[in-house]
């Protein structure tokens, strides 16, 4: 079994009228099943309201399945009594970097969370050492988060989780308010995190390029995970992709444009260097 | 806005950036209990004096300290010159309904001086101790409050958060405003009420962020294992080392100075 594994998770959004009646149920996550290895590199994609945010939160015992059951580690979500130890195993990284630092210098807000879990003062320390060298962010370490760019503040929160040793990442977003430097700097980090680490790493997104280097994408569209496999072989299906309003990554697209257009290029092209190659072996 | 130095951490190596919070809250407390006590020449010189070691040893920069005084200097103007024109005495000038007296002048002197020492004491303790120190302090010096069920540490984790975020909404407030502006509000002109009035489509926006800041904020810290304070680790505790006390020394002996130019002089 793997580190995170879901069975028939429904999660649905219930909004109550002035008489507390239910007035709206709003399915966001519908029958996922879902199993994620130790050590693996997921990306989760989805067009707004795909209910990839929803599934993040889950991972997270930030919320609870309306139905079925997903569980972190060995723990059942459900089972209160294991919910601190949940959420050591999956820390979570969310959109807005400026919205979950906690302290006013970079150090004391990596030592948040193991202060929460009432780790020794001594050690405390040991972790925030490792965790900010693990991001690079040790130069900054009496800084004021307020002085940081978007991206080393991402860097940061994302240090904070380290700091916890966890098993797993849950990234919901973390490049959307990012400019694309700090999108770079924040991605770099994450796929160190899960080489060097050995951290597995989801990583929810609507940025197709962040998900090319992933091990694995998981394709969700209106609550349900409607594509899943490896970058290559989702991206390849370029129809497909439209059809969820996502977008493909730009030389995907184009190798797509050209066979249209009559060329013989392979399928799963993603990189630029791909598509130097696959151009150059026309003739 | 974003000159105003006042309440800012000024991060420099410093003897007094190590004390103890609790030492630096203490000493505070005390400075401004003395500045109301003393009496005369004597005493305010030697409050200087003590301020003044007090800010050579934090190595904060002295321009700093005075750009801090900028926000109040409207409130020490206005106060030292009601203070010239309005207390009775010997009478040395007169115009108008005005009459400027001898006691007057010293008055509005020791007023002026009274000020300006309370706010660089007290903010000296805001440029030599980290927000989080504070309210760690705080929450230390205050713990007993906990046995009457007094929430010290939720409100403790309240102010620094606040604080925290406080250049956060400085920034938001900003952006909010040159947004309204550039679609014609007007934020400078008509009378009181009506600029309380424009007011409105800036502090709408600001509250309705502030609360999805929170809410997000509430979920980050919950996702990081976060649980009220119990059970609760520091990493950087707080304990008393030598220096702490001879920093108390240094304010008894201060203290005891102005106590002593009181009943003498």
């Amino acid at each position: 079994m793997g580190i995170i594994k879901t069975a028939k998770l429904i999660y649905e959004y219930v909004q109550h009228d002035e008489e507390n009646k239910v007035a709206e149920v709003n399915r966001a996550v519908d029958a996922v099943d879902i199993d994620i290895e130790t050590g693996e590199f997921v990306a989760v994609l989805g067009h707004n309201g795909s209910g990839k945010s929803t599934l993040a939160k889950h991972m997270n015992a930030l919320l609870l399945p309306t139905e079925g059951t997903i569980w972190v580690g060995e723990d059942d979500t459900k089972n209160e009594g294991a919910l601190w130890k949940i959420r050591q195993t999956a820390g979570m990284v969310f959109q807005n970097p400026d919205n979950q630092i906690v302290a006013s210098i970079v150090e004391e807000d990596v030592g948040f969370g193991p202060e929460n879990m009432g780790v020794e003062t001594r050690k405390i320390w040991e972790r925030v050492d490792e965790s900010l060298k693990a991001v690079g962010m040790t130069a900054y370490r009496t800084f004021s988060p307020n002085r940081l760019s978007g991206g080393q503040k991402q860097r940061v929160a994302i240090a904070g989780v380290m700091a916890m040793r966890p098993k797993c990442i849950v990234l919901d977003e973390p490049t959307a308010m990012l400019d694309p430097n700090g999108r770079k700097e924040v991605i770099r980090t994450v796929r160190e995190l899960n080489e060097k680490e050995n951290i597995t790493v989801i990583l929810i997104t609507h940025y197709m390029e962040e998900a090319i280097s992933a091990d694995r994408i998981i394709v969700m569209d209106d609550g349900k995970v409607v594509m899943e496999g490896k970058p290559k072989e989702v991206f390849s299906q370029v129809d497909r992709l439209k059809e969820y309003r996502l977008d493909v990554p730009q030389m995907t697209e184009l190798a797509f444009e050209l066979r249209k257009e009559g060329l013989t290029l392979p399928e799963d092209i993603l990189t630029i260097e791909e598509m130097v190659e696959a151009l150059c072996r026309l003739r | 806005m974003r000159s105003i130095t006042l309440g800012q951490y000024y991060p420099v190596e410093s003897p007094i950036h190590k004390l103890d919070p609790r030492v630096k809250l203490a000493v505070t407390l005390l400075y401004v209990f003395s500045l109301f006590f003393a009496k005369g020449p004597v005493g305010y010189l030697i409050a200087a004096f003590f301020l003044a070691l007090y800010i050579c040893v934090s190595n904060v920069p002295f321009s700093f300290i005075v750009r801090g005084l900028k926000p109040i200097i409207f409130l020490l103007i206005f106060s030292v010159i009601f203070n010239v024109l309005l207390t009775p005495g010997e009478v040395l000038a007169r115009f108008w309904i005005f009459r400027i007296t001898k006691e007057g002048l010293s008055l509005a002197f020791y007023m002026g001086i009274r000020l300006i020492f309370l706010i660089i004491g007290s903010s000296m303790m805001t440029y030599t101790t980290t927000p989080n120190q504070l309210t760690d302090g705080l929450e230390k010096s205050l713990g007993f409050l906990r046995k009457v069920h007094f929430p010290i540490h939720e409100i403790s984790m309240m102010m620094s958060i606040a604080l925290r975020f406080i250049p956060i909404l400085v920034e938001e407030t900003d952006k909010i405003m040159k947004a309204q502006m550039a679609r014609g509000a007007d934020f400078e002109e008509g009378n009181l009420i009506q600029r309380a009035k424009n007011l409105i489509p800036l502090l709408v926006p600001l509250f309705i962020s502030a609360f999805r800041r929170a809410t997000d904020l509430a979920m980050a810290m919950e996702a990081r294992c976060y649980h009220g304070g119990e059970g609760r680790t520091k990493m950087k505790p707080l304990h008393y080392e030598r220096r702490d006390f001879v920093a108390y020394g240094a304010a008894a002996c201060y203290l005891g100075l102005i106590i002593v130019a009181r009943v003498l002089l």
